[in-house]
């Protein structure tokens, strides 16, 4: 069996959604840990095109680009499979993984804007959860679409994970459970997967983290 | 009307993104019927089969609907398994198809848009990021074409050729129009064989729309982009 091994940053949920995929497939990997201030050789070798994690590398040969790492372990490692094996089912979970893809971004713009920009920012991030509870989640399913966790899930860790975090940090309000019941439920079960539980970064830690570096990141926007 | 194996697209024939999932359906040779759509009048369908973007494309196969160019594209491989296949079997190779449509989609087109609608100092910079872009791409084709570029026909052409194709296909316009040289044969030699190559598959020519109501097109798009600048 080739090597497996993931290049990453704890914080970044791009590499959370990796994580989640090798542990729910049981596939053994080495994690090599990035400082993305001082990125290594390794890195600017495997993924000179955009020069980010998460990386994933098996037998030598380097994946990039979040979801494409996904969808390269699901084909790769059938066992378990993440997505559904009907073709429109397929299609649809696709749509929502490019929807998370090109949406959660706002999520962490809501940390790296000063005042003006953050209201628009958080609305941003407001419709957009609002776009999952009304059309992405279904009622009386556990996860997206289905009993069963699956890729879509995955790729929606930050919504899970993220937003309470940066919401304590900033003070700011995109998410209120009593305006997304489904979502709050959803958030609920995803995060009560054991697998899960393991694969999310420690929400203390994280706290720690984005409080420290907020200061630094305020001078930044005003210099 | 009788939904089964119906298959249908709306699209609009500006759209280069309608534009991919028309080239897909003929590549495969599947019939389809085809419904232009109005993008200041949308059709109810639209908005019901669309919710979340209500834009084109939008596939509906057994009544069915699809959003998203290139999610309907993995779709339609999958479906059917008949002509050329969109994207390679081997997961290694299926994942540096997925990176290189990723960077195309993302990048390219973005960065071509800005071109398209920007002007002065804005445009300037847009142009030299398009530029760079490109040889970022013309290097990455040695990942998926490492000897020459291949002859393609309509028997071989994949998503990439069909990403490259619906931004880039009408380029000597897009120069024209623009005033500047996007496709240099002598910087990006892979990408100007490329697009040559694809250029001359009959399937592609007949599916592209006449010269003038093109370069009328760009013309109308720069138009606005210039007036809006100077107001």
């Amino acid at each position: 069996m080739a090597a497996v091994k993931l290049l990453g940053a704890w914080l970044s949920p791009y590499n959370c959604r990796v994580i989640c995929a090798l542990k729910l497939k049981g596939i053994a990997y080495e994690y090599m840990e990035e400082d993305l201030l001082n990125k290594s050789p390794l890195l600017l070798q495997y993924n000179p095109v955009h020069k980010k994690i998460p990386v994933l590398v098996h037998g030598g040969r380097s994946i990039c680009e979040s979801a494409v790492i996904l969808r390269y372990i699901d084909e790769t490692w059938p066992e378990n499979p993440l997505l559904p094996a009907d073709p429109y089912e397929r299609a649809v979970a696709l749509f929502w993984i490019k929807f998370a893809d090109d949406t959660t971004s706002s999520i962490a713009m809501m940390y790296l804007t000063t005042v003006e920009e953050q209201e628009k920012a958080t609305k941003e991030c407001s419709d957009m959860l609002e776009t999952i509870e009304e059309h992405g989640l279904i009622e009386g399913k556990k996860f997206f679409r289905g009993d069963e966790i699956n890729m879509v899930d995955i790729a929606f860790c930050s919504v899970a994970h993220w937003v309470g975090v940066i919401e304590e940090v900033t003070g700011l309000k995109a998410f209120e459970p009593h305006k997304f019941p489904k979502l709050n439920s959803w958030i609920l079960n995803f995060k009560s997967v054991p697998v899960i539980k393991e694969s999310l970064p420690d929400t203390e830690t994280m706290l720690d983290f984005f409080k420290g570096r907020r200061e630094m990141v305020l001078a930044s926007k005003s210099s | 009307m009788e939904e089964a194996n119906k298959v249908r697209l709306h699209g609009t024939w500006r759209s280069p993104y309608a534009k991919r999932v028309e080239l897909a359906l003929k590549l495969k040779g599947i019939a389809f019927e085809y419904v232009e759509e109005d993008l200041n009048n949308k059709s109810p369908s639209l908005i019901q089969f669309n919710p979340v973007y209500k834009k084109v494309p939008v596939l509906v196969h057994n009544g069915n609907p699809i959003a998203e160019s290139l999610c309907i594209i993995e779709y339609i491989d999958e479906t059917w398994k008949i002509g050329p296949r969109l994207l390679p079997q081997d997961p290694y190779r299926r994942a540096k198809v997925r990176f290189w449509a990723s960077f195309i989609h993302q990048q390219l087109y973005e960065t071509m848009l800005t071109v398209m609608k920007t002007a002065g100092e804005a445009q300037e910079k847009a142009i030299n990021q398009l530029l760079e872009k490109l040889q970022v791409l013309e290097e990455g084709m040695q990942e998926f074409y490492p000897d020459e570029v291949p002859s393609i026909t309509a028997q071989n052409m994949g998503i990439l050729e069909i990403l490259i194709c619906c931004l880039l296909g009408p380029y000597k316009l897009q120069e024209q129009v623009l005033g500047i040289q996007i496709i240099n044969p002598e910087t990006t030699p892979r990408i100007f064989s490329w697009l040559t190559a694809i250029n001359q598959v009959p399937l592609v020519k007949d599916s592209a729309p006449a010269e003038e109501k093109t370069l009328a097109l760009l013309k109308f798009v720069r138009d606005i982009a210039l007036k809006s600048s100077s107001a």
